[in-house]
């Protein structure tokens, strides 16, 4: 086998257990208690599952796929996939069986691994549209017990033939590691889709493990880091950030017990790093506000007024900028009141890195976060760039922008004001797909990104809205509906928002409360109420959502460019948006056009200068069945505020 | 998918019950066999809890008598029938709301836990082989019935749904061989609902638990029971698999009523 620098991530596995063989690489929490693996134990797991695959057929240049939570024995299935000369191809798992039919077709998937039976149930249901689908192999064999299929193989089964495999050809396995090549492909992620059918991105070792390396660099990781692995596997963010770092750097990665215990896992690890979107961070500090308003009335009083203080001198203590010596002691009191307490119950003590990106965050949340002294950064990047475009270095971090670019990135900004990227992260193309590559990526090798943005003027990046996306009123005015909608979301009320405007006189919204927020508020007015439908038609819920509106309305006009952008009319919609319903991509992107099309009437109502509109809604529940929600929504003017006064100074 | 299933398990012959004039149940028979999910159904007041809390030992029959394998009995008391090896949950939870969902499984195991206070106490000798044991078969059950994120959590504190489960996995915690459920899905939404006749059929055929079950809504007992007893004030009415059930007149006729 080559020696050197190992080039695969099966390589590195092997380094990994060559080199810190007793350390742990991998601990999931079973029965109540946490369970670890070495890296040795680790990289025995792989070889007997790679093995049971390569028994199954499974070879070079195969798709694995891969569904199900956060659990050990899928990433390792990665890692067996990538041995043999394969790559995995890790779907969303709250997926529904006919959105899968489109990936498993596109990838020619032949063998996938799952979680249980609610995914076995999923492939078998759409095994008639999906031919070349051959083998299922499952974790859990709950329930699966009298499923006589030809397709199904147990975990268990899988190691066995793996065995028996291995006898007969002992060599099979390091043979087909060292055969592996950086230029090969690792994974195969799937875009969200905002518009479109999902595209495959293809991903090289290369790609990765370099991103990866610099990844390590600039935050310094180590051995001894702690990550906790709870976002969706088939996302980027995860492949890299949990999957990619933690053979890299070999770092310890942390498998919750269940999505819901995720927070409770969180606090017991105690991560050192973390990434997620902005709305896991937004959930954390619902969380505590829920908590501090019912907690006793000295409490509150001692949460609040420290946090104050914190505001004040926390963003700059993190920053390293100078801070008096009162300051000092005050925050050092705050710390052992109020700040520690607060991080060591939600797990964030000993995090060095935190970071948010894939959606704008808002900067009451951010400075909430930095206020702590919770080191949270932002970070540009999508899934074809292996994300890590820009990336704030810790000690000059800013609310509204995204950092400059990486090391080794070139960033470019197009006279339309698009962002182009050219890096060695950059994916070798979509699957299956020339034209679209060609699209993607221009003949210089920048990778066109879609978003619209600018550098400030001191070379950071900001990013305003998906390039298409940001359109013009019919006055001419800028219209970016996704700056607009974020705005809106930052208020904790507002859960999703829909801004339309393109080519109108007016702009106007169709917003999503909170449920959990919202309906905290209504308990302590005691508002009855009976579901989300009752509490959003609630005529208190729409005052109280005016008042959001009127702030982002204030908040526009102080823009010249914008002032007239300004949420004319609005409505609260009377169900949650939902991904089952097409409505949101599978990263929680709200699909403008989409929601549009299906709530037609109700546009032309905001627009038409309605009072009411009766709208009938077809919803699709977690088991696939379908049912309807009738409602008659109320339209109301939103609070306008006058544009500030052109400044002719500059 | 047809489940097998064995022995007589419990017969009920000739069962009579009565309250002062009031007759809860006239001259009910019928079996329920090993493994098999039983359900007992019929329109309100029909003796439906009555039927279970007899076969319990809460309630004592006037007439008639219950054979549970193989032994005939007219009185049993409840604590009895538990250490026999018959659970149950209640149409209205009883669990007890302070404290935690753990405790509250492992309270299930209490006629298992053969320590003295003092082994207990210190966590000594056959307290502590014990304690971890039933911890870990508490542990199994929560994996099992996916309530891992409450471990810890006060039971008063868990929503309807929640708690209902709870009360399942307390049941599960004695290791039952047949469990009565009085009413599992009452209060629930549809999809928790569909969630408990998951974890009905999941108990039936992982542990081979037998199970026996009172239900209002119909379509969720003919998908999961493999026979239906039909109570009408008192007295059985029809008995069979769920097609012979739903296509017997008089049992619609007691469901919808008859015009006079």
């Amino acid at each position: 086998m080559s020696t050197g620098v190992p080039d695969t991530f099966a390589k590195l596995l092997l380094r990994n257990a060559r080199e810190r063989g007793a350390r742990p690489a991998m601990r999931e929490k079973d029965l109540g208690i946490w369970q670890t693996w070495t890296w040795a134990g680790a990289a025995a797991e792989v070889e007997a599952l790679a093995n049971g695959l390569a028994a199954l057929g499974f070879h070079r240049g195969r798709a694995l796929a891969i569904v199900g939570d956060n659990r050990p024995r899928l990433y390792w299935a990665m890692t067996a996939a990538q041995a043999l000369g394969g790559f995995p191809v890790p779907l969303y798992q709250d997926c529904v069986a006919q959105e899968m039919i489109h990936v498993l077709a596109d990838a020619e998937v032949e063998f996938a691994i799952v979680e249980d039976q609610e995914q076995v149930d999923k492939l078998l249901e759409i095994l008639p549209q999906c031919p070349k689908l051959k083998h299922i192999v499952y974790d859990d064999p709950r329930g699966l017990r009298h499923y006589a299929r030809p397709e199904l193989v147990s975990y268990g089964a899988l190691i066995e033939r793996g065995r028996a495999f291995a006898r007969s050809n002992p060599e099979h396995y390091r043979e087909s590691i060292a055969a592996g090549d950086a230029a090969d492909l690792a994974v195969m992620l799937y875009t969200s889709g905002t518009t479109g059918m999902p595209k495959g991105v293809a991903h090289t070792h290369a790609a990765l493990i370099h991103t990866a390396s610099v990844l390590r660099d600039f935050d310094g990781l180590t051995e001894a880091d702690n990550i906790v692995s709870y976002l969706p596997m088939a996302w980027v963010g995860d492949f890299l950030y949990s999957y990619s770092q933690s053979l890299v750097c070999g770092l310890t990665l942390n498998c919750p017990e269940s999505p819901e215990t995720a927070m409770t896992d969180l606090r017991e690890i105690g991560p050192t790093f973390c990434f997620g979107p902005p709305r896991v961070y937004e959930g954390i500090l619902t969380q505590v506000m829920i908590r501090v308003e019912d907690a006793a009335w000295i409490k509150r009083r001692l949460f609040h007024a420290f946090m104050g203080i914190a505001r004040r001198i926390g963003p700059r203590m993190l920053d390293g900028r100078p801070v008096g010596l009162l300051d000092r002691l005050l925050y050092g009191l705050g710390d052992l009141l109020v700040y520690g307490p607060l991080k060591n119950v939600l797990g964030l003590t000993r995090l060095n890195a935190a970071y948010t990106g894939g959606e704008a965050i808002g900067p009451d949340l951010f400075e909430f976060y930095r206020s702590l002294r919770v080191n949270l950064k932002q970070l540009y990047g999508m899934t074809e760039t292996c994300v890590t475009v820009c990336m704030h270095p810790s000690g000059n971090v800013r609310p509204d922008t995204v950092g400059p670019p990486m090391p080794g990135v070139d960033v470019r900004i197009a006279e339309s004001g698009e962002i182009l990227v050219r890096s060695p992260g950059i994916m070798r193309g979509y699957h299956k797909n020339p034209g679209a590559t060609a699209e993607a990526i221009d003949g210089e090798g920048y990778f066109h990104t879609g978003d619209a943005g600018y550098f400030d003027t001191d070379g950071q990046l900001k990013v305003i809205d998906r390039a298409r996306d940001v359109g013009k009123l019919a006055d001419g005015t800028l219209f970016a509906p996704r700056y607009i909608e974020n705005k809106l979301k930052f208020f904790p009320h507002v859960k999703e928002a829909v801004a339309f405007g393109a080519d109108k006189d007016r702009v106007t919204a169709f917003i999503n409360i909170d449920l959990a927020s919202v309906g905290n508020w209504a308990e302590k007015r005691n508002l009855p109420y009976t579901g989300y439908t009752d509490l959003a038609s609630r005529a208190e819920v729409y005052g109280l959502v005016g008042e959001c509106v009127a702030k982002v309305n204030r908040d526009l006009a102080a823009d010249p460019r914008l002032a007239n952008a300004q949420i004319h009319r609005f409505l609260i919609l009377h169900k949650e948006l939902d991904a089952d319903d097409g409505e949101l991509t599978r990263t929680r992107k709200v699909r403008r056009a989409f929601i549009a099309d299906k709530y037609g009437v109700l546009v032309d109502a905001l627009y038409a200068g309605a009072l009411h509109c009766p709208v009938e809604t077809q919803v699709r529940f977690e088991d696939g069945r379908t049912g309807i929600i009738r409602a008659d929504l109320r339209i109301v003017e939103a609070e306008m505020a006058a544009p500030a006064r052109v400044e002719r100074a500059a | 998918m047809e489940r097998q299933t064995g022995e007589v398990l419990l017969e009920a012959k000739n069962v009579s019950l009565a309250f002062g004039g009031v007759k809860a149940l006239s001259d009910v028979s019928f079996d329920i066999r090993e493994g098999e999910v039983r359900a007992i159904i019929g329109p309100n007041g029909a003796g439906k809890s009555s039927m279970l809390n007899v076969i319990n030992g809460v309630y004592h029959p006037q007439e008639g008598t219950i054979t549970y394998r193989g032994v005939a009995r007219r009185r049993m008391r409840p604590h009895e029938a538990a250490s026999q090896g018959i659970a149950r949950t209640f149409q209205n939870i009883a669990l007890f709301k302070g404290m935690s969902v753990l405790d509250n499984i492992l309270t299930g195991r209490n006629l298992m836990m053969r320590a003295s206070v003092f082994e207990q106490m210190f966590y000594a000798g056959r307290g502590r082989r014990e304690e971890i044991e039933h911890r870990v078969k508490a542990e199994e059950i929560i994996d099992f019935l996916q309530i891992q994120h409450v471990r810890k959590t006060p039971v008063g504190r868990l929503p309807y749904g929640l708690q209902k489960r709870v009360e399942l996995a307390r049941a599960l915690a004695a290791q039952p061989r047949l469990l009565l459920l009085d009413e599992p899905m009452a209060g629930m939404s549809v999809e928790e609902k569909q969630d408990m006749c998951r974890f009905v059929l999941d108990v039936n055929d992982e542990f081979g638990t037998t199970i026996a079950l009172i239900e209002h809504d119909m379509s969720v007992v003919m998908d999961i029971s493999d026979r239906v007893m039909v109570l009408d004030y008192g007295r059985k009415i029809a008995d069979g698999s769920p097609d012979e059930v739903r296509g017997n007149q008089t049992v619609i006729d007691a469901y919808l009523g008859v015009r006079h």
